[in-house]
């Protein structure tokens, strides 16, 4: 262990008992202000009262952000540079592809942009957790997050039974391929992601038929969004139908950021893969 | 037999009266010549009474259900059109339409001879001259094997020859107990040719009958404003136009 | 008999292309175990087979032939050899009304909505065309025409997408204005079929009147041709066939320009046999599209109108040098 980390360690371990002391730590922004759906749920997770002042819309829609109904209690904001600065922001939390001329321009205008990495993995997440912790003072409230959300992972690990040929499809034949959140969510409740070995395109999409042809054992969905689009009509067609799936085997909103929330995606998952299993 | 009978017929242009009250009745054996200035109504009297446009009055003609007046006469149009570019064959089997192209006595063929036009009925209707084209759409007319056929200046834009012989062959179709009614401006080969002459004038009838009772110098004056030797030979009227007299 | 002999010789491309579309696919599936499972229907090949691959060939000869056709058909009664359903509006006014009937949510209401609506787009475009263009649609007033309206119906399009709750749905204005076959199922042959069925019985008996027309509409009515009736069943014919095309496939131009551009001197120009060999060519030009599409970009779900238009858009301007003077 180098220097500078056991330096960084002491004073993370120092910040935490302050923390636990006083709430927001010196220093630490004041007026927080976040533009994307991750980095929202994150700040909402662990902000002090009053830090975090607003949050993207996507935040409060229910098809996709995981704490729509907690980001109620926030205004919101379009993302726009303009919009942003207008609510003096000590500090905004951004992604790291998204909204780059936002960023750009928010810089240029002084303000301080931190940006996080969509998250890929498990691991990716705890890092973004820690990091997130780190940016808001809040370094304690992070290390006690990422425990807990270990510990839950682990019980929710059963060990020792066959693992289950699952893949997800969705819109325009969209699936997840490795190095996904998914595959990992899949993997932690006992499931093999079989969409890279059966031919899934750089694009991440599969062709139903090589889904067909792959015979796996369930079939995990994309929840539907209102309205209708061409897109989702792959998941009517009849040979879509014909595959085996579940009324649970859906994803959601869980399964879109890097949050605690993903042990909901895995428990779900573990209930789908039970059932499974006794049906076999 | 009669094979057209209009009664009263009146034909409005917005308020303009274009036809006015014109009553005639056509035998078989007659060649009608259809005379008159531009303007005069020829045109709108034989489409009214084919009722290709809305007239007042009764014609026998359109009366009739399509096809049953389809087999009854045959209209040559004064536009040449020919859209694409079919065979000459082809083109003028489309005359056997009200029979769903069928042609058991041989119509079409009669009809190429008849124009002339054996030699060219595998050519592009759409590559022939002027003139040919013209032959080849009479002949068209002719394969629809009609009692009756109105045609609307079917001689205008042939050389003299090819005028003379379409003449010739509308008077022997008369002969042979038809009817063939035309608009025709030559008034020499009306006056020569045709059994008949309907003259109209400002869409009034102002004379109907054979060609030597009809042309004088006080109608030519009057309806087209002409001056003209008219004498005869042993074949019919010869009428040479000299002057104008307005 | 030459014609006859053609229409078996396009029929046998049509037959043969068939065949080939249902083995080209992204999942490799050998030749006779492609067609023993389509023959058996069993397991996941047959599933593939049936399911996947035969609607998709199905539709590409149906929506080929419906464009073909229509083509045809308008171009004898205009006497215009530029009259195709994409070009003078047709087709996006169909694909408005089946844009409208899926955002709407009445294309739930029955499986024959989504064409209905389709339809019904195309006949407001097809009045307005024969409407504006009057009985001998002239060049310059049916392009003008087709602009217009395609522009108009487009642009609705667009805003009805953008205006729906469905994230996806935006991104899909692309389909409706260039089509695919893509993902296609029985559903969708069902859906189409009974239309197309309808289009082609009223644009069958046609031919003898479209072939009078070729001398005008003066010469076509006293030879007993029905003008207002013919006009009639070829308003409600192509629109049929183009709406239940657009409907299932989306937009997908210049077949019905090009098809009958080739196949006109082979049929003597006769509109009336144009018709069934331009079903069978227009057949024939999807098909082999279709199979292109997936041959060149497999992953890529490349549009139809795409590749139909680098295809006609070089007829299109050919045609319009030919006209010119007629334009001008």
């Amino acid at each position: 262990m180098s220097v500078c980390a056991k330096v960084s360690k002491h004073l993370r371990v120092a910040g935490l008992a302050f923390g636990l002391l006083t709430g927001p730590v010196l220093g630490a922004p004041e007026r927080v202000v976040s533009i994307n759906l991750c980095t929202d749920q994150l700040a909402m997770m662990l902000a002090a009262p009053g830090q975090l002042v607003s949050v993207s819309m996507m935040a409060q829609e229910v098809e996709s952000s995981a704490m729509a109904i907690e980001a109620r209690a926030w205004p919101t904001n379009s993302g726009g540079a303009e919009a942003v600065f207008l609510l003096r922001p000590d500090l905004v939390l951004a992604g790291q592809y998204s909204t780059r001329a936002a960023v750009d321009m928010l810089r240029r205008l002084g303000v301080r942009v931190v940006q996080f990495a969509p998250e890929a993995s498990f691991q990716d997440a705890r890092d973004n957790i820690r990091k997130m912790g780190q940016v808001l003072g809040q370094q304690a409230k992070a290390e006690e997050m990422i425990a807990r959300f270990n510990r839950d992972l682990a019980r929710m690990t059963a060990p020792g039974k066959r693992p289950v040929r699952a893949a997800l499809y969705a819109a325009n034949g969209y699936s997840a391929g490795a190095g996904t959140l998914a595959t990992e969510i899949m993997a932690a409740a006992g499931m093999i992601n079989i969409a890279p070995s059966a031919g899934l395109s750089a694009g991440g999409t599969l062709p139903l038929e090589r889904l067909v042809l792959a015979q796996p054992d369930v079939v995990i969905r994309a929840a539907r969004y209102d309205g209708t689009s061409r897109a989702e009509e792959i998941l009517d067609h009849p040979a879509f139908r014909a595959l085996p799936t579940d009324a649970d085997a859906v994803t959601g909103p869980e399964w879109v950021c890097g949050t605690p929330k993903l042990v909901h995606a895995v428990a779900a998952m573990v209930h789908v893969r039970n059932k499974i299993v006794a049906n076999q | 037999m009669t094979l057209l009978s209009l009664r009263n017929i009146t034909v409005l242009r917005g308020r303009r009266v274009v036809v006015d009250d014109i009553s005639v009745d056509v035998e078989p054996h007659e060649f009608v010549g259809l005379i008159g200035p531009n303007g005069a109504g020829k045109t709108t009297l034989m489409r009214a009474a084919l009722g290709l446009l809305p007239y007042r009055g009764q014609t026998t003609l359109a009366r009739m259900p399509p096809v049953a007046r389809a087999r009854a006469c045959a209209w040559l149009p004064q536009a040449r059109e020919v859209a694409w570019a079919i065979t000459v064959a082809d083109l003028v089997a489309l005359g056997r339409t009200p029979w769903d192209g069928h042609d058991p006595g041989g119509a079409v063929p009669r009809a190429l001879a008849r124009m002339g036009l054996e030699g060219m009925a595998l050519r592009s209707a759409t590559a022939l001259s002027g003139g040919e084209q013209a032959r080849a759409l009479i002949a068209r007319a002719l394969a629809q094997d009609t009692p009756l056929l109105l045609a609307d200046e079917p001689i205008a834009g042939l050389d003299p020859a090819a005028q003379i012989r379409t003449m010739q062959i509308f008077a022997d179709l008369a002969h042979e107990g038809r009817a063939v009614i035309a608009s025709i401006h030559d008034l020499g080969l009306a006056a020569r040719h045709c059994t008949r002459l309907l003259i109209l004038s400002e869409g009034r009838l102002v004379a109907d009958g054979p060609p030597d009772q009809v042309l004088d110098a006080a109608l030519l004056d009057r309806v087209f404003g002409l001056r003209a030797r008219i004498g005869r030979d042993k074949d019919g009227i010869l009428f040479q136009a000299l002057g104008v007299t307005r | 008999m030459r014609y006859r002999a053609l229409l078996a010789f396009l029929a046998a491309i049509v037959a043969g292309l068939m065949v080939v579309s249902l083995l080209v696919g992204p999942a490799g599936v050998g030749p006779v175990a492609g067609i023993a499972a389509l023959v058996d229907g069993k397991g996941a090949l047959g599933l593939v087979m049936r399911e996947i691959r035969l609607p998709r060939a199905l539709l590409g000869a149906m929506v080929g032939g419906a464009l073909g056709v229509s083509g045809a058909a308008m171009q004898g009664f205009l006497r215009n050899p530029l009259a195709e359903p994409g070009l003078i509006g047709i087709s996006s006014s169909s694909a408005l009304g089946a844009v409208i009937a899926l955002q709407s949510g009445f294309a739930a209401v029955s499986v024959l909505a989504l064409p209905g609506a389709a339809l019904a787009g195309a006949v407001v475009a097809v009045a307005l065309i024969l409407m504006l263009a009057g009985p001998r649609g002239p060049s310059l007033t049916l392009i003008l025409a087709g602009v217009a309206i395609s522009a108009l119906a487009g642009s609705f399009t667009s805003l009805v997408l953008n205006l729906s709750p469905n994230p996806f749905a935006v991104t899909e204005i692309v389909f409706w204005m260039l089509g695919s076959l893509s993902d296609r199922s029985m559903q969708h042959v069902a859906m189409a079929a009974p239309f197309m069925a309808v289009g082609a019985l009223l644009l069958a008996p046609l031919g003898r009147g479209l072939d009078a027309l070729t001398l005008g509409e003066d010469a076509a009515e006293a030879m007993g041709v029905r003008l207002t009736r013919l006009r009639l069943m070829l308003v409600l014919g192509t629109a049929a066939l183009v709406g239940s095309a657009v409907a299932v496939a989306g937009a997908i131009g210049f077949v019905g320009l090009v098809v009958p551009h080739i196949l006109r001197p082979f049929v003597g120009a006769r509109p009336s046999r144009l018709l069934a060999a331009s079903a069978l060519g227009g057949a024939a030009m999807l098909l082999s599209a279709d199979i292109a599409v997936r041959i060149i970009a497999p992953e890529r779900d490349l549009k139809l109108g795409v590749l139909t238009a680098i295809i006609g858009a070089p007829f299109f301007l050919h045609l319009i040098w030919r006209t010119r003077g007629q334009i001008a």
